[in-house]
C-alpha cells in the first residue's frame, strides 16, 4: 500500500514526462527550475520557521558560478552545475552561520541585508559581467553523451535534476533529522532543554536549502545560457516567498504549486511592465490576510490528507 | 594640509554626504523602531512611504501650488493618513499571528504602491527644487556647504531629539512604553490602546513621509527612491538594535559618517560597508549595540 503523498508524487512525475508534448518546453523548464527554487526556500520557512529574506543570492550566485565554470574554465555541464551548488552551500554556510544568531523577525532582515551585500559585490567583480552578465553559456554534452542542445533532452534532464532535488527535500523533512527541524520550529527552547544543539541543526538545514536553491539557479543558466543580476535582487527574494506563500507554506507540494502559478503569471502577464508588481502585491496582500494556507494547504483542508 | 593624502574638501564633502545620508537613516530606523515597539510589525512600507512623502511634495507643489514649507507640514499629514487607514483595515487582523506575517503583509503593500508609481511615472526621477530661502551656501574656509544640506542635517537631528523626547521624556509617551511592555494592563487602566496603535503607525509613517520631503530637493523624485533605501535602513536597525530610540538615532547617524569615510578612503567598498559591519556585530554582539537580550 503506497501513501497518498507518494501517489500524488508519482502522479505529478507522470505530468512531468507527458508535459513537454503539451506545453512550450522552456517554459516548463523555467517553472521546474523555480519550483525547486521555492521548495528549497519552503525547507527552512516551513519546516525551521526561518523566514529568509534573501534567498536569491544563492539563485544568483550558482548560477554565476556555473556560467563562469562552464564558459570560461570549460567544464561539462554536470561538473558546472555540481560547482554552481557547491558555491552556493558554501555562501549558505558563511551568511547561515551570521544569519542564525538571531531569530524571527531579525533573521528576515539579516538575511535580506546580506543578500543585498552579495548583490552589490556581483554588480562590481569582473568575472559577473557587470549589467551585462554572463552570456552564451555553453550547454554542452552530459557526461559527454546526452547533447544538451536538444530541447527533449535538456527537458528530461531538467526534471531529473528537479526531481532529485525535490525528493532529497522530502527525505529531509521525514528523517528523524526533520522531525527535530519541526521541534525546533514549535518549541525551540524546548529542543534546546532536550539536548539538541539547535544551531548546528539550524545550520545544516540553511546550508541545505541554500545548495539546493544553487542548485535552481545552476541548471536555470545552463537552461537560459544566461547568468545576470536579476537572479540576484531581491525582487527575486520577494518572488520565491511569493511562490511559497501562495503554494502554501510548509506544505510538500506547495513550492511547486505557487511557482508554477506565479511563472504561468508572469509569463502572461510579462507585456504589462510594472502592473506584475502590483498584481505581485495584491496576491502577498490577499494570501497574507484571508488564505495563509495557500492553494495546497486549503486542498489538503478540504480533502482531509497532508499534501 | 592633507589627511593621509586625502584634501581636505574631499574629506569634509564627503563627510557632510554621509552625515546627511546619516540623517536619513536616522529617520527611517526611527520610525521602524517606534512602529516594531507598538506593533510588532517591521513596517517593509516604510521605503515606499518615505518615496510617497516626496511624491505628495511634488504633488502640492504641482497641482495645489504649495511650495517646499506648506509640504514639510501637510506631505507627513497626507501619508500618514493613508497609513492610518492601512493599521485600520489591514495590519489590525495580523496582530494575534506570527510576526512574519506582518512583514509579508507590508512587502506586499510596498510592492503594489512602488508597482503603481512606476506605472505612471516610470522609473527616472523628477526634480523638485531647493526652497528660495535656503539656495546658496557658506564658504567655511575648509569646505564650502551648501545651505540645505546644512538645514537637513540640524532639522532631521531635531526631529529625531524631538521624537526622543516625546517617548521617553512625556506623559504620553509614557503611555505608549507602557502599553508595549503590557497592553492589556494598560487598556484595564482605561486608555484606548488600539487607537494609539492607529496612531503610533500613522506618526511613524509620517515620520517617514517627512524625510521624503527632505530628500526631494537632494536625490530627484523617483518610485525607485525608497526601496534600495530600506533595506540599508533594516541593516542599521540591525546593527543598532530596535530596543532603544537614541539607539537608532546614534547608529543612523554614525553609519552614515562611516559609509562617508569609506567613499574617501575605499570607494569600491562603499556601499557594502554597512553590511560588512552588521556581519560583524552579529557576530559579536547578536543583539546589536543598543538591544535588548530577549
Amino acid at each position: 500500500m503506497i501513501g497518498f503523498q507518494h501517489r500524488v508524487m508519482i502522479g505529478l512525475g507522470v505530468l512531468g514526462l507527458v508535459a513537454p508534448f503539451v506545453v512550450y518546453p522552456i517554459f516548463l523548464m523555467k517553472a521546474l527550475c523555480f519550483a525547486l527554487f521555492a521548495a528549497a526556500f519552503n525547507l527552512l520557512i516551513g519546516y525551521v520557521g526561518l523566514l529568509s529574506f534573501g534567498h536569491a543570492m544563492f539563485l544568483g550566485m550558482a548560477s554565476y558560478a556555473t556560467g563562469h565554470a562552464a564558459k570560461v574554465w570549460g567544464l561539462p555541464p554536470e561538473l558546472a552545475i555540481l560547482f554552481g551548488a557547491l558555491v552556493a552551500a558554501a555562501l549558505g554556510l558563511v551568511v547561515g552561520a551570521i544569519a542564525i544568531r538571531r531569530q524571527g523577525i531579525y533573521f528576515a532582515m539579516t538575511t535580506l541585508a546580506l543578500a543585498q551585500m552579495v548583490y552589490f559585490f556581483c554588480l562590481q567583480a569582473p568575472f559577473t559581467g557587470g549589467e551585462d552578465g554572463i552570456q552564451a553559456i555553453p550547454r554542452g554534452r552530459l557526461f559527454g553523451v546526452f547533447n544538451l542542445a536538444d530541447m527533449m533532452t535538456l527537458y528530461y534532464v531538467v526534471l531529473a535534476i528537479v526531481a532529485a532535488g525535490f525528493l532529497l527535500i522530502y527525505r529531509t523533512i521525514h528523517s528523524p533529522f526533520g522531525q527535530v527541524l519541526k521541534a525546533i520550529r514549535e518549541n525551540e527552547p524546548r529542543a534546546i532543554s532536550l539536548g539538541y544543539r539547535v544551531d548546528q541543526y539550524k545550520l545544516l538545514a540553511f546550508v541545505l536549502s541554500a545548495g539546493l536553491a544553487g542548485l535552481a539557479g545552476a541548471t536555470k543558466a545552463i537552461v537560459f545560457q544566461l547568468a545576470s543580476l536579476t537572479d540576484v535582487t531581491w525582487q527575486m527574494s520577494g518572488e520565491v516567498v511569493l511562490m511559497t506563500l501562495l503554494g502554501g507554506l510548509g506544505t510538500v507540494f506547495g513550492p511547486i504549486v505557487g511557482a508554477f502559478i506565479v511563472i504561468t503569471l508572469e509569463t502572461y502577464l510579462a507585456h504589462m511592465g510594472s502592473w506584475v508588481l502590483v498584481i505581485q502585491g495584491v496576491i502577498f496582500v490577499i494570501c497574507v490576510l484571508t488564505f495563509r494556507r495557500g492553494v495546497v494547504g486549503e486542498l489538503a483542508r478540504l480533502i482531509r490528507k497532508p499534501l | 594640509m592633507d589627511f593621509f593624502g586625502i584634501p581636505p574638501q574631499a574629506l569634509f564633502g564627503q563627510l557632510l554626504l554621509g552625515l546627511i545620508n546619516g540623517a536619513f537613516y536616522a529617520m527611517l530606523s526611527l520610525g521602524l523602531a517606534v512602529i516594531f515597539g507598538m506593533l510588532n510589525i517591521i513596517n517593509f512600507t516604510h521605503g515606499a512611504q518615505y518615496m510617497m512623502g516626496a511624491f505628495a511634495a511634488y504633488f502640492l507643489l504641482q497641482y495645489g501650488g504649495l511650495g517646499y514649507w506648506w509640504s514639510l507640514l501637510l506631505a507627513p499629514v497626507i501619508v500618514g493618513a493613508t497609513g492610518v487607514v492601512i493599521e485600520r483595515l489591514m495590519l489590525r487582523h495580523l496582530y494575534k499571528l506570527d510576526h512574519l506575517y506582518g512583514l509579508l503583509l507590508t512587502f506586499g503593500l510596498a510592492l503594489i504602491i512602488q508597482g503603481l508609481f512606476q506605472n505612471e511615472f516610470g522609473s527616472s526621477g523628477l526634480p523638485y527644487r531647493i526652497p528660495q530661502e535656503l539656495t546658496g551656501g557658506q564658504n567655511l574656509g575648509f569646505m564650502f556647504l551648501p545651505n540645505y544640506r546644512a538645514w537637513v542635517v540640524v532639522v532631521s537631528l531635531a526631529v529625531c531629539l524631538a521624537t526622543w523626547f516625546l517617548i521617553e521624556r512625556t506623559k504620553l509617551g509614557s503611555y505608549l512604553r507602557a502599553a508595549t511592555e503590557n497592553p492589556a494592563l494598560v487598556q484595564a487602566f482605561g486608555i484606548n490602546v488600539p487607537r494609539m496603535i492607529t496612531l503610533t503607525y500613522g506618526f511613524g509613517v509620517g515620520l517617514a513621509a517627512f524625510a521624503g520631503v527632505l530628500a526631494a530637493p537632494i536625490y530627484q523624485v523617483s518610485p525607485l527612491m525608497g526601496s534600495n533605501l530600506i533595506i540599508i535602513v533594516f541593516a542599521v536597525v540591525v546593527i543598532g538594535g530596535m530596543g532603544s530610540i537614541m539607539g537608532a538615532i546614534v547608529t543612523g547617524f554614525g553609519l552614515g559618517i562611516i559609509e562617508g569615510l569609506t567613499k574617501v578612503f575605499y570607494p569600491e567598498a562603499s556601499s557594502t560597508v554597512i553590511f560588512v559591519i552588521m556581519a560583524i556585530v552579529l557576530l559579536i554582539k547578536p543583539a546589536g549595540l543598543f538591544g535588548r537580550v530577549q
